[in-house]
Formats: C-alpha cells, sequence, structure tokens
C-alpha cells in the first residue's frame, strides 16, 4: 500500500506568520505590539513563535490599554519605525478611534510626515457576540488617510502584509476570524499583492458577485449553487477596501449589467451602498437593473448562534438577490 | 545643570518676551479675522515652555497640545513660521494645513500641537518607543494640561511608558482651568504628582513661573531619561491671563485672580529681576531686549500677512503615499 504524502499548505494565520517573518528579518524596525502575543502568540496564533524568535524588543506584551497601543505604535511610527499594532479583535479598536482616526489618519495631510503602522485585526461575524463582531470596515474606509486590507486567502494575507509593511502609510488589517484555520498556498518572499487590486476568484459569464473577507466563501458557495440552475455567476474579491479597484468594479458593470454586491455589514451607511452608488453613477446605462445589495441587518450581534446566523447573509439570499439580478 | 551664565540668562529671558509679545499680538489680530477658528493664548504660561525646552537637546520630541504657540516658539521655531501658520498661510510651519492647534516640524522633533487633549502624551510615548527601540540618545516630552490629567489616554500612556521605561517626560503645563474649570474642582485626590506615583515613576510639583525652576527638574529627567531609567512626571503650576479662547468673557474667575498672579507671579517679571540682581543686565538693557522683541514680531506680523495662501488644488495630495498600489 502507499501512501501519498502531501506537504500540508499553511493556515491563514501562518500565512500571516510567514509575511510578517520575512519582513522583519529585513528590516529591524518593524515590532509588534499587543496582548498575548509572546506566549499564546495572539488570539488566532497570528504572531506564534514569532517572539521565541525574535525577542521581547521585536514582540512586545501590552496591557489592555488600545489607545495607549495605537499612540505607542503612532508615535514610534512618526519617529521612524514600522509598528504592528494588534488588536486582536477590531471591536476593540473602538477605545482608540481617537487615535486611529483624529490623530493617525491626519499626520501625513497635516504634517507632511508619513506614519508606517499596521493595525491588524481581526473583523467580522463569529460566535462571540456583540463586543467581538463588529464589521467596522466602513468606519475606517470612510476616514481619509487610511487604507484597508480584508483579504481572504492565505496567498492573500501574505502577499497584502508584506505590501504594508513596505510601504509608509497606516493600514487596517483586517482578518475574518473565520478564515483563521483555513489552509492554502502562499507566495515566496518576493510575492507582494499590490492595495487596490481585486482578484476574479470564480469566473462566470450572467453576473458578477462584487464581495471580500469572509463572504468571498458564501459567495462562491452560492455561486456554485448557481451553476446547477445554469446561472454563471463571476465572484470578485475586493482583497482591499481603501484603496479599491474601481476599474474592477466598473468592468464588471459594463461586461454584466447584473451585479450583486455582498458584505456582512449592516447594510446602512456600508461599503455595499459605496459601491452601489459610485457604481450607479459611474456606469447607469450598462445596468439592466438596479445593483441588489446583500448585507447584515441593522442589529447587533447576538450571542444565540441561530440568531447571530440570521444576521448575515446566508447561501440562499445571495442565490435570491442573483436571480432577481437576472430576472431583469 | 551648570550655574546660571549671562548668555544664557538672556537668551531665556528674551525667549519669554518673545512669547508675550507674540501671544498678545496675535490675540488682537485674532480679534480682527486674521486666525481663522481662534487661537488659544499661552500669556503667563512663558517659564514652562521656555524652561522645559532650553533644558532638552534640538532634536529631542515634543508632542503638545491646543495651547502650543509658546512650546513651538521655544523649541526654536521663528516667529515668522508661527504667525503665518496662525494665518494659514502656505509659509507657515504646516503649510497652512493645521493651523494655530497643529503646529509641528516633525523631521526635527516638533511631533505637533493637537486639537484633542491628552493626545499628546500618547504621541510623546511612541516618539519614546521609537527612540528606545532604534537606541538613540534622545528623549520625548509630552505635555498636557490640567484638563488632560482627567483623561483616560493620559493615564494608559504615563503607565506604557513607566512599564517599559520609555525616555519621557510628562510635562503637566497646568494653568489650572480646562476651558472654564478649575482643576481643584474636577481632580479626585487633588495631588497630580502622588496620583502620577501610583504609576511608578517620579513625580513632582513644581513652580511653572520660575524658568530656572522648570529647566532644572527637566534637565535632572532628561539625564534619568537618558540613563534608561524610564520617564519622569512634572507638574509645573501656572496661570494663563487670558480666556481658553481669543474673546473669552468668562465669570469663573474673578479679575482679582488674575490681578494677583500678573502682578506677583508673572514669570517675565520674576525673572527680570534675577537677570538684572545677577548684574547680567540693567533695566536699559531689559528695555532694547524688548524693543528687539517688538520688532521682531512686527516683523513676523508682516511676513505672515504678505505670504501667499496655500494652493487649493492641492487640497487632495498628500493624504497618502500613493504607493500601496503599485506592485512591487
Amino acid at each position: 500500500m502507499t501512501t501519498e504524502v502531501k506537504a500540508v499548505t499553511p493556515t491563514y494565520s501562518e500565512a500571516f506568520q510567514s509575511g510578517v517573518r520575512e519582513e522583519m528579518n529585513r528590516n529591524k524596525k518593524i515590532f509588534i505590539i499587543g496582548t498575548d502575543l509572546v506566549e499564546r502568540g495572539g488570539h488566532f496564533a497570528q504572531v506564534k513563535g514569532i517572539a521565541q524568535e525574535f525577542g521581547l524588543k521585536q514582540v512586545r506584551d501590552a496591557p489592555i490599554s488600545e489607545a495607549a497601543m495605537i499612540a505607542a505604535g503612532m508615535g514610534a511610527a512618526m519617529y521612524g519605525c514600522h509598528p504592528i499594532v494588534d488588536l486582536n479583535f477590531i471591536d476593540f479598536s473602538l477605545g482608540a478611534m481617537d487615535e486611529i482616526i483624529n490623530q493617525a489618519a491626519k499626520i501625513r495631510f497635516m504634517f507632511d510626515r508619513p506614519v508606517p503602522l499596521v493595525i491588524r485585526a481581526t473583523s467580522g461575524v463569529a460566535l462571540g457576540g456583540a463586543h467581538h463582531c463588529n464589521s467596522l470596515e466602513s468606519f475606517f474606509a470612510h476616514t481619509a488617510g487610511l487604507s484597508l486590507a480584508v483579504p481572504s486567502t492565505p496567498m492573500d494575507v501574505k502577499g497584502l502584509i508584506k505590501t504594508a509593511l513596505r510601504n509608509e502609510d497606516p493600514v487596517i488589517f483586517l482578518m475574518h476570524k473565520k478564515l483563521s484555520g483555513i489552509r492554502g498556498e502562499i507566495g515566496d518572499e518576493n510575492y507582494f499583492v499590490p492595495f487596490g487590486k481585486a482578484k476574479t476568484i470564480k469566473a462566470g459569464k450572467d453576473a458578477a458577485i462584487i464581495t471580500y473577507g469572509y463572504s468571498a466563501v458564501t459567495a462562491t458557495k452560492a455561486a456554485q449553487a448557481l451553476e446547477a440552475e445554469g446561472i454563471s455567476v463571476e465572484v470578485i474579491d475586493l482583497r482591499t477596501l481603501y484603496p479599491i479597484d474601481q476599474d474592477a468594479i466598473d468592468a464588471a458593470v459594463i461586461k454584466f449589467g447584473r451585479v450583486v454586491v455582498l458584505d456582512e455589514a449592516p447594510l446602512f451607511g456600508s461599503i455595499t451602498a459605496e459601491i452601489a452608488a459610485t457604481a450607479s453613477e459611474r456606469n447607469f446605462k450598462s445596468l439592466k437593473g438596479p445593483i441588489v445589495r446583500v448585507g447584515a441587518v441593522r442589529a447587533p450581534l447576538s450571542a444565540n448562534p441561530a440568531m447571530s446566523e440570521a444576521a448575515i447573509p446566508s447561501v440562499d439570499q445571495i442565490s435570491k438577490a442573483v436571480k432577481q439580478v437576472m430576472s431583469y | 545643570m551648570s550655574k546660571l551664565d549671562k548668555s544664557t540668562a538672556l537668551a531665556l529671558l528674551r525667549q519669554m518676551m518673545v512669547i508675550r509679545d507674540f501671544e498678545e499680538t496675535a490675540d488682537k489680530l485674532c480679534l480682527r479675522g486674521k486666525v481663522p477658528g481662534g487661537m488659544h493664548n499661552s500669556s503667563g504660561q512663558e517659564a514652562v515652555a521656555v524652561g522645559t525646552l532650553s533644558a532638552i537637546a534640538k532634536d529631542d520630541v515634543i508632542a503638545t497640545t491646543h495651547r502650543s504657540h509658546h512650546h513651538t516658539l521655544a523649541k526654536g521655531y521663528s516667529a515668522k513660521s508661527v504667525m503665518a501658520e496662525l494665518f494659514t498661510k502656505s509659509t507657515g510651519i504646516s503649510h497652512g494645513r493645521g493651523g494655530s492647534m497643529h503646529l509641528a516640524e516633525v523631521t526635527e522633533g516638533h511631533f505637533g500641537g493637537n486639537g484633542i487633549v491628552g493626545a499628546g502624551v500618547g504621541i510623546a510615548m511612541g516618539a519614546a518607543l521609537g527612540i528606545q527601540h532604534i537606541g538613540d540618545k534622545k528623549i520625548a516630552v509630552g505635555f498636557v494640561g490640567d484638563g488632560g490629567m482627567n483623561t483616560g489616554r493620559t493615564w494608559e500612556s504615563i503607565n506604557m511608558a513607566s512599564i517599559w521605561k520609555l525616555p519621557l517626560i510628562i510635562l503637566v503645563d497646568n494653568n489650572q482651568y480646562a476651558v472654564e474649570t478649575f482643576v481643584g474642582r474636577v481632580t479626585g485626590g487633588g495631588d497630580l504628582a502622588k496620583r502620577a506615583s501610583g504609576f511608578g515613576l517620579p513625580a513632582y510639583n513644581i513652580d511653572g513661573q520660575d524658568v530656572l525652576e522648570v529647566r532644572k527638574y527637566v534637565s535632572e529627567a532628561r539625564e534619568r531619561a537618558l540613563a534608561g531609567e524610564g520617564p519622569t512626571f512634572i507638574n509645573a503650576l501656572t496661570y494663563r491671563y487670558y480666556g481658553h479662547n481669543v474673546g473669552e468673557k468668562g465669570q469663573y474667575r474673578t479679575q482679582e485672580e488674575i490681578a494677583q498672579w500678573r502682578t506677583t507671579q508673572d514669570p517675565i517679571d520674576k525673572f527680570t529681576e534675577v537677570v538684572i540682581s545677577s548684574g547680567f543686565a540693567t533695566q536699559a538693557e531689559v528695555e532694547e531686549l524688548r524693543a528687539s522683541v517688538r520688532k521682531e514680531i512686527e516683523e513676523a506680523v508682516a511676513f505672515a500677512e504678505s505670504s501667499p495662501e496655500p494652493e487649493i488644488a492641492s487640497i487632495t495630495q498628500g493624504v497618502d503615499s500613493g504607493k500601496l498600489g503599485v506592485q512591487l
């Protein structure tokens, strides 16, 4: 009997470790601040082993002081370092919103000084209730001076964090907690994913779903289910929300005229609203009917699993939305 | 700190005179509508700024508050570049993008005034972390007012500086009124140095009207920081002669109280006596000094008046690097 030995590909969290390690090896001014990073390796094992490899100067366990963590990273970035502040959950950024939005985002404009700072956290809905499941991306994307990565694969995690660590802008790096354990190929040390470049993760002929983060997974499931019904759907993963790949959005609108925009954030005032509004301003005549948005209900996330699931888009809801744009 | 010599004494006196004349001149110009958005006059607080900035090195870092003209002038920036910034002209220290509250020259260690109470301590703490990480022989000073002594972020940052032994001085420019609220009315425990010492760092309440006392404490704190012994907290008691903002007619303190401070505790009068009694200058020479300051401020006003406005077309420039989207 022979068994085929297949190399295990890295997880989404390990992809982050890999990118950070490579960049830390070439730039000693990169260091990480956060809670429970040294022994625990972060709540999602995202920096596991890095403190042991690089030492306690390069990975600093901080008190649970979000405002001071971001201020520490920002001041050090202004001084010439390239810190990563790891908040574990983006929900915790709300205790440091002044430091992020009023300070870090505005320094370059007012003082002509770059702030090379990465703020990493998990985002999106999993179990954990109202204080661990927020999708706050529209807050950050709305703020001039901030860039925003929302990778959905190990390949993109590594490629995007490496790009962030070679640039001089403040980046909010959001990793979806439900993707932490997924595995996939990652690039080598010279593989970078630029911000503002979407990726088609499934080709299609009839309609497009534009999405990002974990919703790329649910969109793909919906697209596969729809294939059986004879509807061929393209799935576009934005990968970053600012800069956003407007060219890819325009191209999808022009090519299909039938577009669904999907994420897990409450619909009102969301990224999906931004995408739909801009698309209709730019290419209204290409649309065969209204863009349909799919997102969460306007409610805090419940701790109850069924209630939490009910708040966010299901595969079935996404399929219905596609059928709606196909009905035009 | 070495014994006071003539040239140092005259430099300290002149710098305080520059600040006073600058502020009283700018105040009047502000009432005439020349300072968009208004300004915060620091008259009365000169010794805190001059005592501190004269005791640190030129390339040490400061980050400060909404009331920061005096810190900026004392760091060595010309009255011209500060006045032009108050006028929001392109020749201003922040090229007209910052205004009165956002004076900065980050490349030279001025990490900015701030519109948010307490934020400067965090930024200075981060700079101190950068200094420590890179291993430079420098320190950072975070200025904060009495108002910022009751802001959570300030104490988060003081704690972080204490546990990481960062080369930081927390300098409370304590003018006793948070807008119109007397510090004693809103400060639990009352004694700020005592409060700070609970965080495990040396903490002092000092006379902020005595430039030499401020200079001495800051100089000692700097030595301690450079020796790797960590941060120091200095609460310098001072008084502002004017309202929180220009044109304010408050009922929260008596005219007698203001007159009492002006006539018995004025930092410039007090130090002028030292200068004359030490034989460093005659009264006539002090008047000559004052006249030279007057000329300097008049020139600053003329410069600000005649300077060009910033290019409006540059409004979206410098928000970010624009390079995150470039393939590496």
